[in-house]
């Protein structure tokens, strides 16, 4: 089967692919070009390499063990995808959140935002010639994935962020990584500016480039910082506050022309806005009601179980190394107090019968996490744009029907139209301004 | 009390035609399929000025007459109020019109439905397949597609 652009191209003209693995295309994309030299006068964009089946598979998982899948489909953010979804539930079950946790989370949220932004930008950067903004950016970035990678354990495949809460509190030092985090990326942003702001090369690239107007950015469907690049106030934080960004204070930064130059400044002075959400978070972080190192020894888990038959147990239970951060006694920080819903702590789940009940509850086939009949849809501001979560639920544990809308999908939808009538060399800048992300555009 | 403006103005502008569903504090109204376009024009270029689509999905629900579930959220930046529109199928022909007249975005949500569950659009420009290839057999999120079919595109050694 002929694709459309074969069947349409003029008899002159000549047809070129860019893509599915090009070196500067990040991500599985097929791009076929029809050219007049170097103009490109027809395009089609081909999606679908990353297709998982994400949505088919999550109606064969339950409601707990569908998170790590989020995780994989905005692989650079993964922390907002899992807010995102795990906000979908509360809404559904109706969960309350401790303060600290919503605290917590918006600090995840924010320091995923800039490591997202900042991959962004450093690769568009990378293929329009300016290697050193990619490796300032990547530095800058591994202070923010230290952060994660300290609290939550893994740098990308996080699943931190569970329904009614958060896995874990914060590690003990995380202040000082963040302060630290924030001047170093202040100094990388300064220096960026200072590269590619009136940088000839750079601007020849992308000023008046894939110029997209508001009608046109309102009507493909698009969110995030390539719409309030056109102009738009939009902000699902400031539209539909959830968690606590309606108590911080932050701009909404927006752009003039809507070309390729115009989405990098966006994303670039976002990524201020959130230092900036940061900060104020470092000041407001609602103080933890347990003492912050709490790991201590304590009787083995076996040992714990084998004397239960002839005694009660003591609490003190050795945990792994893994649980550092949910100790029982941080629960009433981190996570919501609805018993059906959260995990139990794994001490009660080695000296208490109720906690062993609990536990087997939550993960036994047919209970755990059953929301009522009904359907929720609920979005975040994600890195790219609106990440929404629409779950029919029909009583069971498993959702009938999940699905995501995916910010990308509607941005990538309108580069056809965008690179009509430029050059080839347009084609990568235009590409890089939208960070597409394979794994939240093909599911 | 805006919110509720809208569904009044549609109850009004539509009598008996559509149908208030609104849960967990989203609105959203129930239709018949052959008045879809009708309902996006009113809202669309009417007062409250939902321009944008936010997303197309459909929801499957084997056994029932109406089986397929179009499920339609659209945005207004003026209001600031997010609309739910929900049109039922009938199995035997699963057709609903097509809303790339009203939106670009569509051509690629409504592949993607089409795609996954087989729902033809009228008027559509270019319905293809968009995650699969073309030559994929029977439409995977569809209930009564295996999770673990397999349908290699290279015949694979045995």
């Amino acid at each position: 089967m002929t694709s459309r652009i074969q069947r349409e191209a003029r008899k002159d003209s000549m047809l070129i692919n860019m893509g599915p693995s090009h070196p500067a295309m990040h991500g599985t994309i097929r791009v076929m070009l029809e050219l007049d030299g170097e103009k490109i006068l027809n395009s089609e964009v081909e999606v679908g390499y990353l297709h998982r089946g994400f949505e088919k598979t999550c109606e064969h998982k339950t409601y707990f063990n569908l998170l790590p899948y989020t995780d994989r489909m905005n692989y650079v953010s993964p922390l907002i995808n899992n807010l995102g979804y795990v906000m979908t539930m509360e809404k559904i079950l109706g969960l309350e959140v401790p303060d600290r946790a919503q605290y917590i989370r918006v600090l995840m949220c924010e320091l995923s935002r800039i490591s997202d932004h900042l991959t962004c930008q450093a690769a568009m950067a990378m293929e329009c010639g300016a290697f050193t903004v990619f490796l300032y950016k990547m530095k800058a970035r591994e202070f923010f994935w230290d952060v994660i990678e300290r609290t939550t354990g893994a740098r990308m495949t996080t699943s931190y962020i569970r329904i009614g809460g958060v896995r874990a509190d914060l590690h003990p030092d995380w202040r000082e990584d963040v302060q630290k985090a924030i001047i170093e990326t202040r100094k990388v942003l300064k220096d960026v500016h200072g590269l590619l702001d009136k940088n000839k090369i750079f601007l020849n690239r992308t000023r008046d480039i894939a110029v997209v107007s508001q009608e046109m950015a309102i009507n493909y469907g698009w969110t995030g910082p390539c719409l309030r690049s056109t102009g738009v106030y939009y902000d699902v934080r400031k539209a539909h506050p959830y968690l606590v960004y309606d108590k911080l204070d932050f701009d909404v930064p927006l752009g003039e022309r809507g070309d390729n130059f115009d989405r990098y400044m966006v994303r670039m002075k976002e990524m201020e806005q959130s230092l900036r959400i940061i900060e104020q978070v470092l000041e407001h972080m609602p103080q933890a009601k347990s003492p912050e190192h709490i790991m201590a020894g304590g009787i083995e888990p076996v040992k714990a179980i084998k004397s239960s038959r002839r005694q009660k147990v003591a609490d003190q239970i050795e945990l792994s190394p893994n649980l550092e951060g949910s100790e029982s006694v941080r629960y009433e920080d981190i996570m919501a107090s609805d018993k059906r819903f959260i995990i139990p702590p794994k001490e009660k789940t080695y000296t208490t019968i109720e906690g062993l009940i609990n536990h087997f509850k939550f993960f036994m086939k047919g209970h755990g996490i059953r929301p009522p009949k009904g359907e929720v849809y609920f979005s975040v501001e994600g890195g790219n744009g609106e990440l929404g979560f629409y779950i029919v639920s029909d009583g069971t544990d498993r959702p009938y029907r999940l699905h995501v809308r995916a910010p990308c999908f509607h941005i990538v939808s309108a580069m056809e139209e965008m690179i009509q009538g430029h050059y080839v060399a347009d084609v990568i800048p235009t590409f890089g301004s939208f960070n597409m992300i394979g794994g939240e555009l093909d599911r | 009390m805006e919110k509720k403006k809208v569904l009044d103005a549609l109850a009004e502008s539509f009598p008996g035609q559509t149908e208030d569903i609104s849960t967990h504090g989203d609105d959203a109204i129930l239709i018949k399929r052959e008045i879809l376009l009708d309902i996006i024009k009113f809202l669309k270029d009417g007062p409250y000025a939902f321009t944008m689509l936010l997303d197309l999905t459909c929801v499957d629900y084997p056994g029932q007459e109406e089986r397929f579930q179009m499920v339609y959220h659209v945005f207004s930046l003026t209001t600031n109020q997010r609309l739910k529109i929900k049109a039922s199928l009938p199995e035997k022909e699963p057709v609903i019109d097509s809303l790339t007249s009203f939106w670009k975005n569509a051509n690629w949500l409504e592949r993607e439905v089409y795609d996954m569950f087989g729902v033809q659009f009228k008027d559509h420009p270019d319905l293809r397949r968009i995650f699969m290839w073309d030559e994929f057999e029977g439409y995977p999120l569809r209930k009564d597609y295996p999770l673990r079919k397999h349908q290699p595109r290279i015949k694979l050694r045995k």
